[in-house]
């Protein structure tokens, strides 16, 4: 089965974390110094032989992966999924050797590239040209095969004119562009990539995905780690579900971003009185939990283009209000608002008595292009100057691309030129 | 490209550590490199400063040590050249000390994004040193001019005392740099530990002042071996060296550069997980 190019037995990885423990109130200086004479000599003898200190009077384990076991043969391009903590970092971590697994092992077949990060290495001091040399050496290119792609990496990063200039000179927007270059011209057979299309305009985000597309086209594996599902549906076959450490699903991509989503819990139901935010005078009422479901009452944060998406906003009242207004907002993960909703427009206008109640919030249609975003909720007295308390980010929502027009849109790649809201609209030729 | 096969495990990394290190030989190139071009083109002064530095201590040890102190020096060899030539191998030694001992933490970003053999990074800046050591051995072959004093055939043995000089800090580097990556504080061993030998290392005089029964006992000091190898080499028979001691130099010498590298490849695995 040479056909198999990573295969992961049994990997798991350990840390050791230390706890504090409650002290007693009260401790004599004498008791302080015994106990740190007691562990002082313990840890000069750790310290001097390498072995690391841990801080704490308990110590944790705490599994980061656990038994994980896939295989990945040659040519496919798989994501990996999970939310933070789920050990995907970790993952990527031990298969580009930066840490070793404590349990199990990898065989990998092949040259293999991480790319846990763009432009590792570069120096500001250093110009352009040094800085595809230092790189690109750091990324595994030998010296001849950076000289022999120098010129196509530098039309590709488009700064001939700066060569060079040291990089700190470079805008920041450049300065992606020629580290992204100098990645997208390695020629492994396999590719770990993180989070790193995160960064850039959005017109090279787009090149970058087609480069990569490319790349696992030419029968090159991709193992692709990222929190933008459209990426990762756009780019990969099949995808890897981590939870908690543990391979959960692995399928092909739709099936594990459906299943990721319903199992982003965290995000469904929130308390909102643990939310720190910005004070408002909370006058009459505060906000008390939020929680979003699909058209299903399911609860979840990841919706298809032109889903149902429905949310209830729990509010404690502790003095009477009147013409209370409710809101719910979606902003762009930038921060700029996109929309608001508000009780008052749909006509729902309460005076309210003190105790709790609960809003609901039904959006027929979500008219989003394929992107995170964020979601916020306020509360307000109408036509009142400042809202008597708001939460602009709450938790960030996902919507997916899917052909709910019927016509095979694209709707991914104008999400990453820029574009936020859909509209329906009629086309004719005259 | 033929099919090479990685098997990742714990403890893999130790079994084919020195054949790694021989591959990313490129990479310890190009970070020696880069070192060098930032140093320079960073401090305008950059050359210029590695010639003033020893010329001014020389100066004053000459002084202190020569005029004031009254300190014999080595046979007819001058004062100033017997003080130079310890001070050659003297800041190489504490240059290549104090950057390889700082070179993990200013790499940070390496360590926790690419895959490498850790030691290239220490490794490297030690190319730094060499090269201020390589502008100051000018300086050493004007004040022979100067003085009008001809080496004896010993020189040609002095690159054997250089890669001496830079192993004995090796030794010491790896190992602070590693202990440097989890407790911050160690670096402030440095600056001490430089300070503090440049006065118990015959920098200033010539190591025949020690009285002979306490000889051997200095030669702890590993860099006394390197010093008195140097002085041998450029002041030829003037300063013959005193062989047990030298020994004893070379043996501790090969203790730490021993223990740096154990332990430096003890914690090594453990630098991406804690830097």
């Amino acid at each position: 089965m040479s056909d198999i190019v990573i295969k992961a037995e049994n990997l798991g990885k350990k840390y050791v974390i230390g706890h504090q423990l409650q002290r007693e109130r009260y401790m004599a200086l004498r008791d302080v110094l015994m106990q740190n004479a007691k562990t002082i000599w313990g840890k000069t003898k750790d310290l001097l032989s390498g072995k690391p200190i841990i801080q704490g009077d308990t110590f944790e384990e705490v599994w980061a992966l656990k038994d994980v076991r896939f295989e990945l043969k040659r040519g496919e391009a798989i994501g990996i999924i999970g939310r933070n903590g789920a050990g995907k970092s970790t993952l990527l971590k031990i298969l580009s050797r930066i840490t070793e697994p404590t349990k199990g092992r990898v065989t990998l077949k092949g040259r293999v590239a991480s790319l846990l990060e763009v432009g590792t290495g570069f120096h500001p001091e250093l110009t352009g040209r040094e800085n595809i040399y230092l790189n690109g050496t750091i990324l595994g290119m030998k010296r001849t095969e950076i000289k022999r792609k120098f010129d196509e990496i530098v039309a590709f990063a488009e700064i001939e004119k700066y060569l060079d200039t040291p990089v700190k000179r470079y805008s920041s927007g450049m300065y992606v562009r020629l580290a992204f270059a100098v990645a997208a011209h390695l020629e492994p057979e396999i590719l770990l990539v993180d989070e790193v299309l995160a960064v850039g305009d959005a017109e090279f985000q787009k090149k970058c995905l087609g480069k990569m597309g490319a790349v696992s086209h030419e029968g090159r594996t991709v193992l692709f780690v990222s929190h933008n599902m459209s990426a990762i549906s756009d780019l990969c076959q099949k995808a890897i579900l981590l939870r908690s450490g543990q391979v959960d699903t692995i399928d092909d991509v739709h099936n594990v971003i459906q299943k990721y989503s319903s199992l982003t819990l965290r995000g469904t139901s929130i308390n909102l009185t643990e939310i720190e935010h910005a004070s408002r005078p909370k006058q009459y009422g505060t906000l008390t939990h939020l929680s979003i479901f699909d058209s299903e009452m399911t609860p979840t944060t990841t919706f298809l283009m032109g889903q149902t998406m429905v949310a209830r906003i729990g509010i404690h009242i502790h003095r009477k209000m009147s013409n209370a207004e409710i809101g719910f907002k979606i902003s762009s993960k930038m921060g700029a608002a996109i929309h608001y909703f508000c009780s008052t427009w749909e006509g729902l206008r309460r005076d309210l008595d003190p105790g709790d109640y609960l809003f609901e919030i039904r959006i027929p249609q979500i008219m989003l292009l394929p992107a995170q975003y964020v979601v916020g909720a306020w509360l307000m007295q109408e036509r009142t100057l400042l809202s008597d308390d708001y939460i602009p980010d709450i938790t960030i929502i996902e919507v997916i691309g899917t052909d709910f027009t019927g016509h095979s849109a694209d709707f991914a790649r104008y999400s990453i030129s820029g574009g936020e809201v859909y509209a329906p609209s009629h086309w004719r030729i005259l | 490209m033929q099919d090479e096969e990685i098997i990742i495990e714990s403890g893999r990394i130790e079994k084919n550590y020195w054949t790694d290190l021989w591959r990313y030989r490129e990479l310890f190139i190009i970070l020696s490199w880069r070192d060098l071009s930032v140093r320079y083109k960073q401090t305008v002064i950059g050359i210029f400063w590695a010639i003033l530095r020893p010329v001014l201590t020389m100066l004053v040890f000459t002084i202190i040590f020569g005029r004031i102190a009254k300190l014999p020096s080595d046979g007819t060899a001058p004062y100033a050249l017997l003080v130079f030539a310890a001070m050659l191998p003297w800041s190489l030694f504490s240059n290549a000390l104090s950057e390889s001992s700082n070179s993990l933490i200013g790499n940070t970003n390496l360590i926790s994004k690419v895959y490498f053999p850790r030691m290239i990074i220490p490794a490297s800046t030690v190319i730094t040193a060499l090269v201020d050591f390589l502008i100051s051995f000018f300086i050493l072959i004007a004040l022979m001019i100067i003085y009008q004093f001809l080496p004896a055939w010993q020189i040609l043995l002095l690159p054997f005392f250089i890669i001496l000089a830079l192993l004995s800090s090796l030794g010491p580097g790896l190992w602070i740099t590693a202990l440097n990556v989890k407790y911050r504080d160690f670096r402030y061993v440095i600056p001490f530990l430089i300070q503090f030998g440049l006065y118990i290392s015959p920098v200033g005089f010539s190591s025949n002042v020690i009285p002979d029964q306490w000889r051997l006992i200095y030669s702890l000091n590993p860099m006394v071996g390197v010093i008195d190898g140097f002085r041998w080499c450029i002041l030829g028979n003037n300063s013959p060296i005193y062989l047990p001691g030298f020994l004893l130099s070379l043996t501790i010498i090969a203790f730490f550069l021993w223990l740096g590298i154990t332990r430096f490849r003890k914690m090594e695995r453990t630098f991406a997980d804690i830097i």
